[in-house]
């Protein structure tokens, strides 16, 4: 491998960041699983590279696991986006203060 | 020749990363994901994970995608202020993160490097699929269970979620 290690990890932080920076600024609920995405996404960048690096197998199974995850909570999240845009015809994330004191 | 690969799969995915934070438009953030995830996508093949960049683009960009889309199409919402009210907390935290990152990594140098101790399962010569197909399904077994109950749950959560108020529709019927 001539593209050493650290490139990648540089890279998913690069990428992970952007994806908390998503989380932490925007209104519109579905933009902030978008980002989850990111994060996500950072996170198989890195199991992969490193499967590669230590010549194991096991970082892609889990890259596999991360998957189903992901694909789960995005048919669970976008349900509740959907629940919610029922409830208060809105899905920014200012207008939901129920759990607010 | 792999680092211009490299380069240009990192420069992409970067980008496209920052333009989903960045876009006005939900619908433009979704597909600058789309881009992305095929970009990822091509990083897995020049790492030598080909099954996984399959499995990238089946799930992520046919699947996922799809449903995000689907959904902000369906919500038809009007565009406004892109960020909350608390964004200077939010920029402040995600300040800290970023100056932490960089001082992270110009201080890689100083730890030891990581060894690979060559007990693992290697990536087969027979070919990634088989590879992991074999560890996938001795090692862990029971995790591939387990994640099969994780998608019966979300899907069983996804419909009564979704589903109107359940007493209104057994009153009506």
């Amino acid at each position: 491998m001539t593209v050493p290690l650290s490139y990648y990890l540089v890279l998913s932080g690069i990428v992970f960041l952007t994806g908390v920076m998503g989380v932490l600024l925007r209104r519109n609920i579905i933009i902030i699983l978008l980002s989850v995405e990111l994060m996500l996404n950072a996170t198989n960048i890195n199991f992969v590279a490193f499967s590669q690096y230590f010549h194991d197998v096991a970082g892609q199974v889990f890259v596999f696991f991360a998957l189903t995850v992901a694909a789960a909570e995005v048919a669970v999240g976008l349900a509740i986006i959907v629940a919610l845009y029922r409830a208060k015809s809105t899905i920014n994330v200012d207008e939901f203060q129920l759990l607010k004191w | 020749m792999e680092q211009i690969f490299f380069f240009y799969f990192a420069f992409v995915i970067a980008a496209t990363s920052m333009l989903v934070v960045a876009m006005r438009n939900p619908v433009y953030s979704a597909l600058a994901l789309l881009i992305m995830f095929f970009h990822v996508a091509g990083l897995y093949v020049t790492l030598h994970a080909e099954f996984l960049a399959a499995v990238q683009i089946i799930v992520y960009a046919g699947a996922i995608l799809v449903l995000y889309l689907f959904v902000v199409m369906l919500l038809n919402l009007k565009q406004d202020d892109r960020y909350h009210r608390q964004w200077p907390m939010a920029a402040a935290v995600g300040v800290t993160l970023f100056v932490e990152a960089i001082i992270l990594t110009v201080m890689r140098g100083w730890t030891a490097p990581l060894v690979a101790t060559g007990t693992e399962t290697t990536v087969g010569e027979a070919g990634n699929t088989e590879a992991i197909g074999d560890v996938l399904y001795s090692t862990y077994l029971f995790p591939f269970e387990v994640a099969s109950l994780i998608l019966l749950v979300a899907m069983i959560g996804a419909i009564v979620l979704a589903k109107k108020d359940l007493s209104e529709v057994n009153s009506e019927g």
